[in-house]
C-alpha cells in the first residue's frame, strides 16, 4: 500500500491525502510513516514490559533467576562433570556473559516469530506499519538484559574481575544481537502468518543455533579449519565478542566479526524486505 | 462546490476461497506444491490461480463521500460490507481499484481492539488510545472524560480482566468515542452490550455525527442507520446495489429479497464482530412439510429454527426472534426461554451445537412480506449476536380465514378468531 506523506500535493486543511491502491513488487519502507507510528511502538514495548512482569509469580525476579539457575547447570554439567575449558575464567562467570547476549537474541526471536499471531487481533482490525510489532518484544527483552547485566557486575565482583580495556567494544555486540535477532524475528514472524508449522520449528531452530554459538564452550576450541563456516554465524561473533569486551579473553579475528556483522545485516534487511512483501496479505491470512 | 473526504473507484477485494476457514497453509502443503511446480512458485501468488479458486468479497465499488457527511452501509452477512471498511481503514489491501482520502482515518472496527487483560484500566486507556491513533497528549487531555463516560472511576487502576463484561465494553466504547479523526469509520458497535450501554453509545455515535465528522457507519440495526445517516449504500455480493438518501435505501434494502430462500448462514469468518462464545450457524424457516422455504401459509403452521455453536457453557443464554413487516413495523418478539418451566429447565447451555425451534401455528399471519431477525443474549448481561433482517420469508393467504373473500386484509395479523353471531333482542 502507498501512502503518501502527511504533506501530500493536494492539501485540504492540512489534512493528509491517503491513496489506496494495490501495491505492486517489493514495497519500499516508509520510515516517515513509522516515525508518525512511534508512539504506538512505544506502547508496544511498555505493553510486553509490564505484562511480562505484571502476569508472573516473582515479576522481575524471572529475569534474574533464569540466567542464573542456567549458569548453575551449566557450571555443574558442562564445566565440572564435562570439563570443556573456560579460557582461564571463573566458569560461573565465563557462562553467564555467554548466557546474557545469548538469551536476548533467543528470547527475542521466539517472541517477535510468535508476534504477528499473538497480535492477530489488532493486525485484522487496526492498521499501523505492521513493523513494529516484531521489533517491539525484541526492545522490550532490553529491560529483561539490563537486569542480567546487574547479576553479571555482581559475580564480577564476587571473583573478583575486573571489567577490561575492550568494554567499549560491548554495545556494539549488543546492537548486533538486535539486528540479528530482529532480522530472524522478521523472517520467522511473516512465514508464521502463512505457514503456522514455524512456531514448532522455532524453537528446535534456538536450540540448534544454541549449540552453534559459544555459549557453553570457547569459541577458541573450534578446529581452524571449521572457523571461516562458524565465522558465518552471527551469533558466534556475539558471544565471544560479549565475553571478550567484558572479561578480555578470545579476542575475535577483525576478519570473523566482519563477516558475522555482514551475515547478520543481510539477515536484516532480507528479513525487513520479507516481512513487508508479505505485509499486505497478513491481515487477510493470519 | 463541497469538499471531498473520500473518494473510491472500482475498489475491489478478491479472496482465496478457504481463506476465510482455512487460515493457514502447513509448510508441508507450500513444499509439495513448491516442488511440483518450481517454476509457478516464482511467480507472483494468484498470477496462475483459476479463477473458480477466488471470489470477489468485493467488485465494482465507487463511491463519493464529502466532508461532514454520514453515510451508511448495510447490506447482508458477506455482503462485503466489512471488507470494504477493512480497505478504506488500510486494515487489508484492495486487489483493484483506487481510493483517496483525505483526513486523518479513526477505526472503530471493534471496541475493545488491543486491550490487554492484565493491564489497568488506567494502562488500557493509553494502549488502546495509542492503537486506535491518537496522540499520548490527546490521551492525557482527554483521560478524565473517558474515564467518566466509562462510569469505571473506582476501578480505573484495576487490571481489565476483574471488570466485568459491561465495565469492559464501557471502557472500551468510551476510548473510542473519543477519538477526534477527520473520517470515522465504525463497524457494529453497538451489537454489544447491554441495552442502556447501546443507548449511550448510539447518544454518542448521533452527537459524533452531527458533529459535522465524515463518519462511515455500518450496521445491521436499521433504526441506528435511519438515526445517524443521511445517505446510505446497499450493498449485495461485494458490489453496490442501491445508493440513496437513507430512507429510501432502507426501504430497498427492506423490501429487495437478498436471502437464500428460508435459509440464513453465518460462517464463522465473515461476522463483523467477535461474538465468541456464541456463534450463528444457520436461520431456517420450515414449512408445513418440514422443508426449508421461504414461503409458508397462513393457514398452515410452520417452524423458524435458529441453530447455534456454544465454545462454552453459558448460564442465562436466551435466542430468539423478532417478526417484522416488509416496511420493518415490529411485530412481535418471542425468545426460547419465555415459558417458566423452559426458563428454569434451560439455565445453562452447554457447550456444543444447538438448535432452537419456534412453531408458529396455523392461522397467526396475515398474507405478506416479513422479517425475522434474531438476537442471542443474557438479560440484562450480554447481548452476543443480533441481526435484525437475517431472514425473509412471504406467507400466502390460500385458505386464511375469510379468503372466501378475495380482498386484501390490514395488518400483519390473521388469526381465526371466535365470533358469535346472536340475535339482539332489543
Amino acid at each position: 500500500m502507498i501512502v503518501k506523506g502527511e504533506m501530500a500535493a493536494v492539501d485540504q486543511k492540512s489534512s493528509p491525502m491517503t491513496i489506496i491502491q494495490p501495491s505492486k513488487g517489493w514495497i519500499r519502507i516508509n520510515f516517515l510513516e513509522i516515525w508518525r507510528y512511534r508512539e504506538l511502538f512505544y506502547f508496544l514495548v511498555w505493553r510486553d514490559i509490564k505484562v511480562r512482569y505484571k502476569q508472573s509469580l516473582i515479576g522481575a525476579g524471572w529475569a534474574i533467576l533464569q540466567p542464573l539457575l542456567t549458569m548453575i547447570v551449566f557450571t555443574i554439567f558442562f564445566g565440572n562433570w564435562a570439563g570443556i575449558p573456560t579460557d582461564e575464567i571463573a566458569k560461573p562467570v565465563f557462562y553467564f556473559a555467554g548466557i546474557l547476549p545469548w538469551q536476548l537474541f533467543q528470547s527475542g526471536v521466539s517472541k517477535a516469530g510468535a508476534s504477528m499471531v499473538a497480535n492477530r487481533n489488532l493486525i485484522t482490525k487496526v492498521y499501523f506499519p505492521r513493523l513494529t510489532v516484531p521489533i517491539a518484544p525484541i526492545i522490550a527483552g532490553l529491560v529483561d538484559f539490563a537486569i542480567a547485566c546487574l547479576v553479571l557486575i555482581a559475580l564480577m565482583i564476587y571473583y573478583g574481575i575486573g571489567p577490561t580495556s575492550a568494554l567499549w567494544a560491548l554495545p556494539i555486540f549488543i546492537i548486533m544481537a538486535l539486528i540479528t535477532a530482529i532480522g530472524v524475528g522478521m523472517w520467522l514472524a511473516a512465514l508464521n502468518v502463512t505457514y503456522r508449522d514455524i512456531g514448532y520449528v522455532i524453537p528446535f531452530l534456538l536450540q540448534l543455533w544454541f549449540f552453534l554459538s559459544p555459549v557453553v564452550y570457547s569459541s577458541s576450541i573450534v578446529p581452524d579449519l571449521f572457523k571461516p563456516f562458524y565465522a558465518l554465524n552471527p551469533m558466534a561473533g556475539v558471544v565471544s565478542g560479549f565475553r571478550w569486551a567484558i572479561l578480555g579473553v578470545g579476542q575475535p579475528e577483525a576478519g570473523t566479526l566482519i563477516a558475522s556483522f555482514g551475515i547478520s545485516l543481510i539477515l536484516l534487511v532480507s528479513g525487513i524486505f520479507y516481512f513487508r512483501r508479505m505485509e499486505r496479505t497478513f491481515a487477510d491470512v493470519v | 462546490m463541497s469538499e471531498i473526504a473520500i473518494r473510491a473507484l472500482n475498489l475491489g477485494k478478491q479472496y482465496r476461497i478457504g481463506e476465510y476457514i482455512d487460515t493457514y497453509r502447513t509448510l508441508r502443503d507450500a513444499l509439495v506444491y513448491g516442488a511440483s511446480a518450481p517454476f509457478k512458485w516464482l511467480r507472483r501468488k494468484g498470477a496462475t490461480r483459476p479463477a473458480s479458486d477466488t471470489i470477489w468479497a468485493l467488485r465494482d465499488v465507487s463511491f463519493e463521500l464529502e466532508r461532514g457527511q454520514v453515510l451508511g452501509v448495510i447490506g447482508r452477512n458477506g455482503a462485503g460490507k466489512s471488507t470494504l471498511l477493512k480497505l478504506l481503514s488500510r486494515v487489508t489491501e484492495p486487489t483493484e481499484g483506487y481510493a483517496e482520502i483525505y483526513g486523518r482515518v479513526g477505526s472503530l472496527l471493534e471496541v475493545g481492539t488491543g486491550f490487554h487483560p492484565e493491564l489497568t484500566g488506567r494502562e488500557n486507556i493509553f494502549l488502546n488510545g495509542a492503537i486506535l491513533g491518537m496522540k499520548r497528549s490527546e490521551i492525557n487531555s482527554k483521560f478524565d472524560e473517558i474515564v467518566d463516560f466509562a462510569e469505571v472511576p473506582k476501578f480505573i487502576d484495576t487490571p481489565v480482566k476483574r471488570y466485568s463484561s459491561g465495565m469492559y465494553l464501557r471502557l472500551a466504547f468510551a476510548v473510542a468515542a473519543h477519538l477526534e479523526p477527520e473520517i470515522l469509520i465504525v463497524d457494529e458497535v453497538l451489537a454489544v452490550g447491554d441495552a442502556e450501554f447501546q443507548r449511550k453509545c448510539l447518544g454518542k455515535m448521533s452527537e459524533v455525527a452531527h458533529a459535522g465528522r465524515t463518519v462511515l457507519f455500518v450496521s445491521h440495526n436499521m433504526s441506528a442507520i435511519a438515526r445517524l445517516t443521511g445517505h446510505t449504500i446497499v450493498l449485495n455480493e461485494g458490489r453496490i446495489v442501491f445508493s440513496a438518501p437513507t430512507p429510501e435505501a432502507i426501504d430497498y434494502y427492506m423490501t429487495s429479497d437478498m436471502s437464500q430462500a428460508g435459509e440464513q448462514r453465518w460462517d464463522k469468518a465473515e461476522m463483523a464482530s467477535d461474538t465468541t462464545p456464541f456463534h450463528p450457524r444457520a436461520l431456517r424457516v420450515l414449512d408445513h412439510q418440514g422443508r426449508i422455504s421461504n414461503q409458508v401459509f397462513s393457514a398452515k403452521p410452520f417452524m423458524v429454527e435458529f441453530e447455534y455453536e456454544l465454545d462454552e457453557d453459558i448460564t442465562g443464554l436466551r435466542t430468539g426472534l423478532y417478526l417484522s413487516t416488509s416496511k420493518g413495523e415490529p411485530v412481535f418478539t418471542t425468545f426460547d426461554t419465555d415459558a417458566r418451566e423452559d426458563f428454569e429447565r434451560y439455565t445453562t447451555r452447554s457447550a456444543g451445537t444447538h438448535i432452537s425451534r419456534c412453531k408458529f401455528p396455523a392461522d397467526l399471519l396475515n398474507e405478506g412480506r416479513f422479517i425475522l431477525g434474531v438476537n442471542a443474549s443474557a438479560f440484562r448481561i450480554q447481548s452476543f449476536f443480533t441481526d435484525e433482517h437475517a431472514l425473509t420469508f412471504t406467507v400466502d393467504g390460500t385458505g386464511a380465514p375469510g379468503s372466501h373473500w378475495p380482498e386484501q386484509r390490514r395488518g400483519p395479523l390473521r388469526p381465526s378468531l371466535e365470533w358469535e353471531i346472536a340475535e339482539s333482542v332489543r
